[in-house]
């Protein structure tokens, strides 16, 4: 099947490839871009492993055709960490809070966490149990993931204090 | 997964021009099609892309009280909407009572219509299925039928309609706008479905090529506003279709109901209506005792198709539930935040 050009910018990179039109954005960032950070559990749309952030909303990339991203902006949990390698507080509060055991759902978790804290701040538990019901998780029983993105809340409002202070 | 070709529709008319080639398909959200795709059960040879078609994500309030909703506005933006929250309070819970975040995020309002039968054996290509094989017979019956349809069902499909989102819809009258080789015309949701009958391969009234550009609900639906809930009971507390539902809408004046609606969700190939029950209520208290009457009379014609006869019950009970919990002025109940519904799921575990 001939492959058609795509467009995107992912982790502020701007990316220009070919792709046939059946190939599932997961697959185009995994096995093309080498960006092998967001996972594939159930390729069903069914576990979150998947999660990455596409125009400011959270998705799981293994239901979107790559044609469909012309143009997004997309962040993975590779574009999490700074530049020099120091820690998102998301991925520090999980290290913290034993948020991950065997750390398959942890960047799809990372990924929605973070657009749920853009969202909401300073979700209640029970606001991060509803914002992440769609990242299945078969290790931590999530007791220490919503432990840990309470963590990040804090460490985050922290952080823009300290900014805004500056 | 099949390769084809794939088209971005630059316009509705380009739309239904490419719709009409055989063997193409209109792609939303995806949510659904794609995994159809990737189990090979739906073998589309050419995709229309309709996601950029200008001005369909957009949420009109009409001058008389109504909405009309365009056919790509996402199921998380539609269900956020402060406005719309307010005034179809019932449409907005049952929008956040499916699926995750993610999925709400994508799905679009005229793809959740449009969504197909969860029935295991559907999902199956190794089972046979008259609704994906004309004639093949079906897996179900006899099978794995717990969730299966208790309402208008036939021996030749007995399986039922898994959106949320369309039984407050057919409880309020929502319109379906349809956009087609033939023009524009207008279909009320609940005549938009087809009971499975001897074809349950046709599921709705769309002909080829013609395409769903938006959804609306009347005025009227708006003056429920104070009084209309969507309970929904599933096998898990989140991320579970429904074994079966209800949306209910009292419009209450003094100690009296002047007008019921009622719809059952997980029980049909449709949501069903229940316009006895709706009937039965009028000029009634909005008490225990009619509302366990209108729940007699809601699955009136219900029989099991399967291992199935305790979801008879199931959704008498959840029918007088329903209404009592609408019974209670509902107006401040909402929460339009995102990641904000905790009152909601609360209430809806309880
Ligand atoms: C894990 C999981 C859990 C879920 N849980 C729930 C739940 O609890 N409750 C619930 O209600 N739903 C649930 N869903 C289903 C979800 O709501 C639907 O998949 C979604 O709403 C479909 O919308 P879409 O835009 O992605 O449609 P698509 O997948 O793009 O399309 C679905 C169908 O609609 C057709 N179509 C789309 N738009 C139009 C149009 N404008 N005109 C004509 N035809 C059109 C397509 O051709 C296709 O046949 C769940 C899905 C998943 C994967
Ligand atoms: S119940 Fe309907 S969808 Fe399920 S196997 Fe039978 S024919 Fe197919
Ligand atoms: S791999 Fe995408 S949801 Fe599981
Ligand atoms: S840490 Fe193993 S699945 Fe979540």
């Amino acid at each position: 099947m001939k492959k058609s050009p795509v467009s995107m910018t992912i982790n502020g990179q701007p990316v220009e490839e070919l792709v046939e039109p059946r190939t599932l954005l997961i697959h185009f960032l995994r096995e093309q871009l080498n960006l092998t950070g967001a996972h594939i559990g159930c390729e069903t749309s069914h576990c979150g492993a998947c999660t990455i952030d596409l125009d400011g909303k959270s998705v799981k990339s293994c239901t979107i055709f790559t044609l469909q991203a012309e143009g997004a902006h997309i962040r993975t949990i590779e574009g999490m960490a700074a530049a020099d390698g120091t820690l998102h507080a998301l991925q520090e509060a999980f290290r913290e809070k034993h948020g991950l055991q065997c750390g398959y759902c942890t960047p799809g978790m990372i990924l929605r966490a973070w657009r749920l804290l853009q969202e909401n701040p300073d979700p209640t538990d029970a606001e991060i149990r509803f914002g992440i019901a769609g990242n299945l998780c078969r290790c931590t029983g999530y007791q220490n993931i919503v432990a840990a993105i309470k963590h990040a809340a804090i460490l985050m409002a922290g952080a823009q204090q300290k900014e805004a202070a500056e | 997964m099949n390769q084809f070709e794939y088209e971005l529709a630059p316009n509705v008319e380009n739309a239904v021009a490419s719709g009409r080639s055989n063997g193409a398909v209109f792609l939303a959200g995806g949510t659904n099609l794609i995994d159809l795709m990737k189990g090979n059960l739906v073998r589309p040879t050419r995709l229309v892309d309709i996601n950029r078609l200008p001005g369909l994500d957009r949420i009109e309030f009409l001058p008389d009280g109504g909405v009309r909703i365009g056919a790509l506005v996402r199921n998380s933006d539609l269900a956020h909407d402060p406005k719309f929250a307010r005034d179809f309070p019932a449409v907005a819970e049952a929008l956040l009572s499916g699926a995750s975040p993610q999925l709400r995020n994508a799905a679009t309002v005229a793809g959740n219509v449009m969504q197909r039968t969860r029935c295991p054996y559907f999902y199956d290509a190794a089972s046979a299925c008259n609704k994906r094989e004309p004639g093949a017979g079906c897996e179900a019956r006899g099978g794995h039928s717990r969730l299966q349809a208790i309402l208008g069902w036939s021996a030749h499909c007995i399986a039922t309609h898994p959106s949320d989102f369309s039984v407050p819809l057919v409880a309020f009258d929502a319109v379906v706008e349809i956009d087609g080789p033939q023009g524009r015309r207008d279909v009320a949701l609940e005549d938009f479905y087809l009971l499975p009958g001897n074809t349950p391969e046709r599921e709705t009234i769309l002909a080829p090529g013609e395409l769903i550009v938006a959804i609306r609900l009347p005025a009227q639906a708006a003056l429920f506003a104070g009084h209309a809930r969507y309970l929904k009971i599933r096998d898990r507390t989140s991320y579970a279709f429904a074994v079966v539902s209800a949306a209910a809408g009292l419009r209450i004046e003094g100690d009296r109901i002047v007008e019921a609606r009622l719809a059952l969700g997980g029980v049909a190939l449709k949501p069903w209506r229940a316009r006895a029950a709706e009937a039965c209520l009028m000029g009634r208290r909005a008490g225990r005792e009619e509302f366990a009457e209108a729940s007699m009379l809601a699955l009136q014609e219900a029989r099991p198709s399967g291992e199935n006869e305790f979801k008879i019950e199931l959704a008498r009970r959840l029918v007088v539930r329903a209404f009592e919990r609408t019974a209670i002025d509902n107006t401040a109940r909402l929460s339009p935040l995102p990641a904000s519904i905790v009152n909601l799921t609360e209430e809806i575990q309880r």
